[in-house]
């Protein structure tokens, strides 16, 4: 756990201050609403189709026990007793009245959290690995980086009214569980023998344009980490679009540019900044690394696996494995049939707050699949925590499968929003809710956004689902063949600088889906994903062949004649209204 | 009358001499290509409220080409850029209409610290 010094308190505080002044100052009518827009979004503070939404930070997903029960103080006390973990491993409040936020800010600084640059044209959350720190096949703890970042972007002056929002993810194990090809920028840990450094990415995204990340520079010695960034973003600042905010993502700058030329430009900025007093000293990195705590392992040895059924199958999905002998990693399903993907309740988040203290020393994380991860149980005690997640309804086993949805809040919360998203998450949870049939169609990614601002993250879901809005109805698009990155990724996965080694294709293994066909109306998406499932048992060649490695092996028109031909008897007319729609 | 600050004072604007060589840039000015020999302030312009391209014009203009003379923002400025503005080399303000200025004053002192070096 990251520990504040007295600095940090001190900027917190300040920023709880400026923004009562700065809401105060609204209520006053002393500042127009495009102006407080462009403040408060930049502490989080949505107006959204019912009430305000306020989006908290949670750093790189980590969260302590006591930070968690003070949200669910938060939530019982100026919302309705619930929240919303998001895809940037955030949470989010849907019903605080604006003239409390400060309040609300005020509580979270207490316990050294906030809401700063969590929306609005500016740096957000750095992102990371929810096993950083535990993963057998890590080069580097991301953490150390994610908070030299966030503190490099935080308050940045030159940077703080960006043309439009900047994500930063940064991976530090072989396997890319941060998505780093879809962000403006990903930072994918790799050593040139002993070196550390990093491979950049740029101009990934999603929404409306997604587009996937392309690598501008192959390795970056660590020290230089900062200063680059600065020389990518000053040139996206003086360059990136502000005539269309549709355009002004660094994607398009660097899709208009060409990465090629875009690299050129950087790099002459660069030039300037590459020795500047930002340059980064191993006792920068120190002083950093000391202000985390680390948990004190016992010495134990790997456990032998108890036989309970209904254990098994959750060892098997939410169990994960861990670099210190004798621990494991366990994630508490945020997906059980019936709840909206990542919600949770005051209750279950002190619950979930004893739990962590009980079994994980205090500590908890966010992922970006919106679940919550116990990253360092002793595995002797996994059955003991198993019967207790079960009993809170958070140990529904379905991590890595289909029913383990990612969904933005939809329609149901968001002005943005074309149509609903967690009707649809539930209605497939309820269609698949058989768990052995589940565990044999293996490992899935399904992903649903509301709208095209792609908060679902749907063009990487194996299967994505978008709600789109035709003459005021809600309809939905299917995708299939996206994927977030490459989670199993084949060999040392070390970087040959020099272009002499293998550069992966596009950004990390990062795909984007592919439309199938004409939307469907929301009834019939459960049919349509049951068609899709069964073409892919029909075609997969073993057990191991995912469904997304079968997409990408025999491509998109067998699973389309799957889903079409059999609509297209039940529904003849309707799909041909929908053809020309 | 805007309000005018300058060197974290309340001033009031005089009457420019022939002495006084102003450039005033708008954000998508290259400051690369302003010749600066002689001149006494530059303004950069922000035309609205959210528009951060000024930002990196002044750093420039301070850092790369050694700019030493008054740097003015001037446009749709409130309180709430002061501290930022002045962090990256804006000695004097131009508020919008509306701004109280001594309360605008206290923004200089809005963060009494600051992650980054530069």
């Amino acid at each position: 756990m990251y520990v504040y010094d007295q600095v940090d308190q001190r900027l917190v505080d300040e920023r709880v201050a400026q923004f009562r002044d700065q809401t105060r100052r609204f209520l006053d009518g002393k500042l127009s609403e495009e102006e407080f827009r462009a403040l408060r979004l930049r502490n989080g503070l949505y107006i959204q189709r019912y009430a305000p939404m306020l989006r908290i930070a949670i750093p790189y997903g980590l969260l302590s026990s006591r930070q968690l029960r003070k949200l669910a103080s938060i939530a019982r006390k100026y919302d309705r007793g619930y929240g919303h973990f998001s895809t940037r491993q955030n949470l989010q409040l849907n019903w605080p009245k604006l003239e409390q936020v400060p309040d609300i800010l005020a509580e979270l600084a207490s316990v050294q959290m906030h809401a700063i640059q969590t929306s609005g044209n500016s740096f957000r959350n750095v992102t990371t690995d929810h096993f950083a720190g535990v993963a057998a096949d890590e080069l580097v703890d991301p953490y150390v980086w994610c908070e030299i970042v966030r503190q490099w972007s935080t308050f940045h002056p030159e940077f703080s009214y960006l043309p439009r929002k900047f994500k930063i993810a940064i991976n530090g194990a072989r396997a890319d569980r941060a998505a780093v090809g879809v962000h403006d920028i990903g930072l994918h840990a790799v050593k040139n023998g002993e070196q550390l450094g990093f491979r950049v990415l740029v101009g990934g995204g999603l929404g409306r344009t997604p587009i996937v990340g392309q690598v501008i520079r192959e390795f970056l010695p660590w020290q230089h980490l900062l200063t680059y960034l600065e020389a990518i973003l000053r040139v996206y600042n003086r360059y990136g679009r502000r005539d269309n905010i549709h355009k002004a993502r660094i994607k398009i700058l660097v899709k208009e540019r060409g990465i090629d030329k875009f690299r050129e430009e950087v790099d002459a900025e660069w030039a300037h900044l590459e020795h500047s007093v930002a340059t980064l000293t191993s006792d920068d990195i120190e002083r950093i690394e000391t202000r985390f705590t680390r948990p004190a392992y016992e010495k134990l040895e790997n456990e032998a696996l108890a036989v309970e059924p209904g254990f098994l199958s959750w060892y098997k999905r939410n169990v994960h494995p861990h670099k210190v002998p004798g621990y494991a990693a366990v994630t508490l399903s945020l997906k059980k049939t019936g709840v909206p993907p990542g919600d949770v309740t005051s209750d279950q988040m002190d619950a979930i707050a004893g739990l962590a203290e009980r079994y994980s020393f205090g500590e908890l994380r966010v992922s970006h699949e919106q679940n919550l991860v116990l990253a360092d149980v002793r595995q002797r005690d996994l059955q003991a925590l198993w019967r207790e997640a079960r009993a809170l309804g958070l140990a529904t086993p379905n991590i890595g499968l289909l029913t383990n949805i990612i969904s933005c809040p939809g329609g149901d919360f968001c002005a943005l929003a074309n149509a609903k998203s967690i009707p649809v998450a539930q209605a497939i949870q309820e269609r698949f809710d058989d768990l052995d049939y589940l565990h044999e169609i293996g490992e899935l990614d399904l992903n649903i956004s509301g709208c095209m601002n792609a908060c679902g993250h749907h063009h990487v879901g194996h299967i994505g689902i978008l709600g789109v809005d035709k003459n005021g109805e809600e309809w939905y698009q299917v995708e299939i063949g996206g994927n977030q990155g490459d989670t199993h990724p084949r060999g040392d996965g070390e970087t040959r600088p020099g272009g002499h080694g293998e550069t992966p294709p596009g950004g990390h293994g990062a795909r984007l889906g592919k439309v199938i066909g004409p939307s469907f109306a929301r009834a019939d998406i459960p049919d349509v994903i049951e068609n899709l499932i069964h073409a892919y048992l029909q075609h997969r060649d073993s057990e191991a062949e995912r469904f997304v490695d079968v997409v990408h092996r025999i491509g998109i028109e067998p699973f389309k004649e799957r889903v079409y031909g059999h609509a297209h008897q039940r529904a003849p007319r309707r799909q041909r209204e929908l053809a020309v729609a | 009358m805007a309000t005018l600050i300058k060197g974290r004072r309340v001033v009031s604007e005089s009457s420019p001499s022939r002495n006084d060589k102003i450039v005033r840039l708008e954000p998508g000015d290259d400051p690369a290509a302003v010749a600066l020999e002689g001149v006494t302030r530059v303004e950069i312009n922000f035309p609205k409220f959210g528009d951060g391209r000024g930002f990196s014009i002044a750093r420039l203009l301070r850092g790369r080409y050694g700019y030493t003379g008054e740097l003015r923002a001037v446009g749709h400025i409130t309180r709430d850029h002061l501290y930022f503005m002045e962090r990256v080399g804006f000695d004097a303000f131009e508020l919008r209409e509306g701004e109280d200025p001594a309360e605008a004053l206290a923004a200089f002192a809005t963060f009494s610290a600051a992650y980054q070096r530069a």
